[in-house]
């Protein structure tokens, strides 16, 4: 039985005609209690379940899922890892979802295929390299690694880029973040979910929350498609549909759903080895180790819980693509999709206890959780586990639209939403 | 593209309309209004998964006026000019 992935297992199992592979993760029936429950099985749920069993101690954990583990918004982003934010407490938030990043397939044993190969935020104009220089400075000086790049430096790692002298959106120079990159999503995903499993938490699939268990004012549980299942701390990280949940528990968020929409083109031999983003095309593109060509861009615009995109934004995304590299104009397309993403008005994640004490909150990451996978994840398995902030999430808490300490990062997004 | 019924120009693009929030989300009117309510107004949203009552702007016109919409199917269910609660 080989439960371990090395270049070893691989040799004794290529020997012993690959008959000792075990299932990536158990699934067992729901037990009628545990320690803590987790509601939502993307990145953030299972990154929650695996840190509260590894730095917190608790393996009495179940990840509860509607659909499939990794179906939502962990299956459907543009697989983008990056820290390039201004303020410092999102400094503090991402930087440390960078970091595990970084060291995340030794830590889970499997490969989430990290690929740092930098980003470039591109500047179209002397006023914007002027902020550009401000955000590079502040990236700098809250200890994040950012440069500012002349045009010469976008040209050497950018060279299919639109440089033509009637370009609509002429290249000025650019913030580029070296360790920035992409990572596999869906490894992401299996990776934590195994490495949980293997820890004892139960991920159990095809488990709709139907309503919460409320008692004496606390929540103490969820009735579900597959039973009641109890627990005294509860955590939630749906994005896309964290309102819904919240209408079930009494109480609304500072949240709509959007649609966000992605695609990729056939697979092509390597012509983009970085991530570019223009904020003028409202567009950013990258490479896939398999060759298609990503590209992500804004929000549809209307409210929406369909997981499909509306034609007129992906018409907007094509052609600031082509503006951007003229080149992929022979490209087709293979595939179009939308994930439901949170779009909080400060485009800043909310962290902590929801109104519904015993329940608490891993939401509104906007366009960009996937990059916060492993951060939102050891962040809420605190508050499960002590009930009580740290430094990190405090400033994230759901108080601060009534307290006013809003922390804007809609530039922080990269794309205007 | 999706047509949206604007009460003043009849069907038009899904582009040439702007989304202007929950209907029925009133400004809380006094000196005295309580943090939490603020708090309420300016920024928690009902946000329902199903049929929504919501404000939009047709930008062509500039004529502000409720639809009602599915937000699973983008079925529009009815669309009428500003009345009743949000009367000038």
């Amino acid at each position: 039985m080989t439960t371990r992935y090395s270049a070893l297992s691989l040799f004794r199992e290529g020997l012993a005609g690959q008959t000792g592979w075990q299932p990536a993760w158990r699934s067992p029936e729901p037990k009628p209690s545990y320690d803590a429950i987790v509601i939502g099985g993307g990145g953030h749920g299972l990154a929650t379940a695996y840190y509260l069993a590894k730095n917190q101690n608790i393996a009495r954990v179940a990840v509860l899922e509607k659909g499939w583990i990794g179906g939502g918004n962990t299956g459907r982003n543009t697989t983008v890892v990056r820290s390039n934010y201004y303020y410092p407490e999102s400094v503090e938030l991402y930087g440390l979802a960078h970091r595990l990043y970084e060291g995340l397939s030794k830590d889970l044993n499997y490969n989430v295929m990290l690929s740092q190969r930098g980003m470039v935020n591109l500047c179209h104009s002397t006023a914007e390299m002027e902020i550009g220089a401000r955000t590079v400075n502040a990236m700098q000086i809250n200890g994040i690694d950012a440069e500012l790049f002349s045009p010469e430096d976008v040209r050497r790692v950018a060279p299919i880029y639109n440089f033509s002298p009637d370009a609509r959106f002429p290249v000025f120079g650019g913030i580029w973040q070296g360790r920035a990159g992409t990572a596999r999503h869906d490894a992401v995903a299996w990776g934590y979910a195994r490495a949980a499993s293997r820890l004892g938490v139960d991920i159990i699939q095809n488990c709709e929350i139907t309503d919460f268990i409320i008692e004496g004012g606390r929540c103490r549980g969820v009735q579900t498609s597959r039973g009641a299942i109890r627990a005294e701390r509860i955590g939630m990280a749906v994005a896309g549909h964290s309102s819904v949940l919240a209408a079930k528990a009494g109480f609304r968020l500072p949240i709509n759903s959007y649609a966000l929409q992605a695609c990729v083109s056939e697979p092509v031999k390597p012509i983009l080895d970085t991530v570019v983003l223009s904020p003028g095309c409202g567009v950013y593109v990258s490479q896939s180790d398999k060759g298609e060509i990503v590209i992500g861009g804004g929000l549809d615009r209307i409210p929406s819980y369909a997981q499909r995109g509306n034609l007129p934004t992906l018409e907007t995304v094509i052609a600031g693509v082509l503006e951007m590299f003229p080149i992929f104009g022979q490209l087709k397309l293979m595939r179009q999709w939308a994930g439901i993403v949170d779009v909080v008005p400060d485009s800043s994640p909310i962290i902590g206890e929801s109104p519904l004490p015993g329940l608490f909150l891993n939401c509104g990451w906007g366009t960009g959780g996937f990059k916060a996978i492993p951060a939102g994840g050891t962040l809420l398995a605190n508050l499960l586990a002590t009930g009580k902030h740290n430094d990190i999430s405090r400033p994230f808490d759901l108080d601060r639209f009534a307290t006013g300490r809003l922390i804007d990062e809609a530039a922080g997004s990269g794309i205007a939403h | 593209m999706q047509l949206f019924p604007c009460p003043f120009c009849g069907s038009r693009d899904e582009t040439e309309f702007h989304y202007g929030g929950d209907a029925g989300n009133i400004r809380p009117d006094g000196a005295e209004v309580p943090i939490d309510r603020w708090a309420d107004y300016l920024y928690l949203r009902t946000n329902p998964k199903g049929t929504a009552r919501e404000i939009w702007v047709h930008m062509n016109c500039g004529e502000f006026f409720v639809m009602e919409r599915d937000t699973v199917t983008h079925k529009v269910l009815s669309s009428a000019a500003l009345g009743g609660e949000h009367a000038a």
